[in-house]
């Protein structure tokens, strides 16, 4: 999707920013590092939408997965569990 | 420095799942159907989202201690007194009217 | 939640009829503050106007049609039928229509838990669910302590469902922190070659469905 600044597959770290107010980033994964898996549509801003805003533009929405291992520091299950979050492209920065 | 709210529970230790359900009481389909009917893409009056942030504003101790559907009505009529849909006279009227109205039904077993 | 004062079941429905229904099952229980703000705020929209009562009840009634059958049915028919399964993974809504169920404007997007993976679905910050095919979610989902561990320890927290999955399948976590919501389509249990849709359909259920538990197995039913 040329639109898009990410595309599945791409290694991305979730900003690590705590701004109080409406977020629908969660915050144990802010600062983590994780891979696209698709991208799902662009849709308004829920940030802005929870003030009775309209939200627009429209903001580009990516599945991320993580490493559960590398989300919780004393995870015990198996290595190859993960987690897949639904994050905006607004939270994202690219991974090297 | 880490800001989280109090509805961002992901990851937080807690206790067992306690595996409770129940069947909705009709209070509770009722402000089911009002946030729905309130929020139609003709109408938006409230959006999921600002009902959403209302609840995550109601602060920890009034988000544990009410349930589900009381924080969904809590955060619903703060959201509709603020846009002026409902005045907090006419609420305030309109709720001892139906408390009232319950009060005598149970007083009279009907 | 630190109680819940609705632990009776009463599965009838009582009357729809506005302006003021008086509640029977709530007889021996005070009635809170927030179910009289309810009430209130029910009346308050129809006597301006905003919405009618017929609105009201119509939506009451249509969320009552909302239940895990509807899900079951189509989870079911993707394992008769490889390439409704194929629909289904693409495209929920469409593939919905196909069997008249219509699942409104909020996508839910079908994660297929296969020999390798194990699909499991939270919503850590509210509660967000695929209610429009599989009805309304349970007290326990909407939990703090659901909301909490699941995304951290899934294992655990469906061992605490009575699920073991074993260490060479991946459990994966999925948190519905946006507008998609989702549907876990469960393996279709050993056992079950020549079963028709309809005895298939008996073996799916809800917990199957967020993923906290397996269909059922043949031996159980």
């Amino acid at each position: 999707m040329s639109e898009t600044k990410y595309q599945a597959g791409d290694a991305v770290k979730v900003r690590a920013a705590f701004p109080p107010g409406h977020v629908r980033t969660p915050h144990f994964i802010r600062g983590c590092d994780g891979v696209v898996t698709q991208y799902v549509g662009s849709h308004p801003n829920p940030e802005e939408l929870a003030y009775g805003r309209d939200g627009m533009p429209k903001k580009p929405l990516y599945r991320v997965k993580f490493n559960q291992a590398d989300v919780w520091p004393n995870y015990e299950g198996p290595a190859k569990d993960t987690m897949v979050i639904d994050i905006y492209e607004h939270w994202l920065e690219k991974n090297q | 420095m880490t800001i989280r709210r109090h509805h961002d529970m992901g990851g937080l230790d807690a206790g067992a799942v306690e595996q409770t359900e129940h069947d909705y009481a009709i209070w509770e389909k009722r402000v089911d159907a009002i946030v729905k009917v309130l929020s139609t893409p003709e109408r938006k009056i409230l959006s999921t989202d600002e009902l959403r942030r209302g609840i995550e504003e109601l602060g920890p101790g009034v988000y544990d201690n009410l349930n589900y559907y009381e924080r969904w009505i809590s955060s619903a009529t703060n959201l509709l007194l603020e846009k002026g849909v409902i005045t907090v006279d006419e609420l305030g009227a309109k709720m001892a009217d139906v408390e009232a109205r319950w009060q005598k039904d149970r007083d009279t077993g009907s | 939640m630190s109680h819940d004062d609705h632990d009776h079941s009463h599965g009838h429905d009582h009357s729809h009829d506005e302006p003021h229904p008086y509640q029977p099952d709530i007889e021996d229980a005070p009635f809170t503050e927030r179910m009289v703000m309810a009430q209130a705020v029910a009346e308050l929209i129809v006597e301006k106007g905003i919405v009618s009562t017929d609105e009201m009840r119509a939506q009451i009634e249509f969320m009552d049609t909302r239940e895990p059958a509807l899900g079951a049915k189509l989870v079911a028919r993707t394992w008769l039928d490889p390439e409704f399964k194929a629909r289904v993974l693409t495209d929920v809504k469409a593939a919905s229509a196909e069997l008249g169920i219509d699942i409104g404007d909020i996508p839910i997007q079908a994660i297929e838990n296969t020999e390798d993976v194990h699909n499991v679905v939270v919503c850590t910050l509210c509660s967000c669910y695929p209610r429009m095919l599989i009805g309304l979610p349970p007290d326990w989902y909407k939990s703090r302590a659901y909301r909490s561990r699941t995304i951290k320890e899934p294992r655990k927290v469906l061992e605490d469902f009575g699920t073991t999955i074993p260490d060479n399948v991946e459990v994966r976590v999925h948190d519905s922190t946006a507008d998609l919501r989702y549907v876990v389509l469960p393996a279709r249990p050993a056992g079950t070659d020549d079963w028709n849709e309809e005895r298939l359909t008996d073996l799916v259920t809800r917990d199957s469905m967020i993923g906290v538990s397996l269909a059922k197995s043949p031996e159980t039913t």
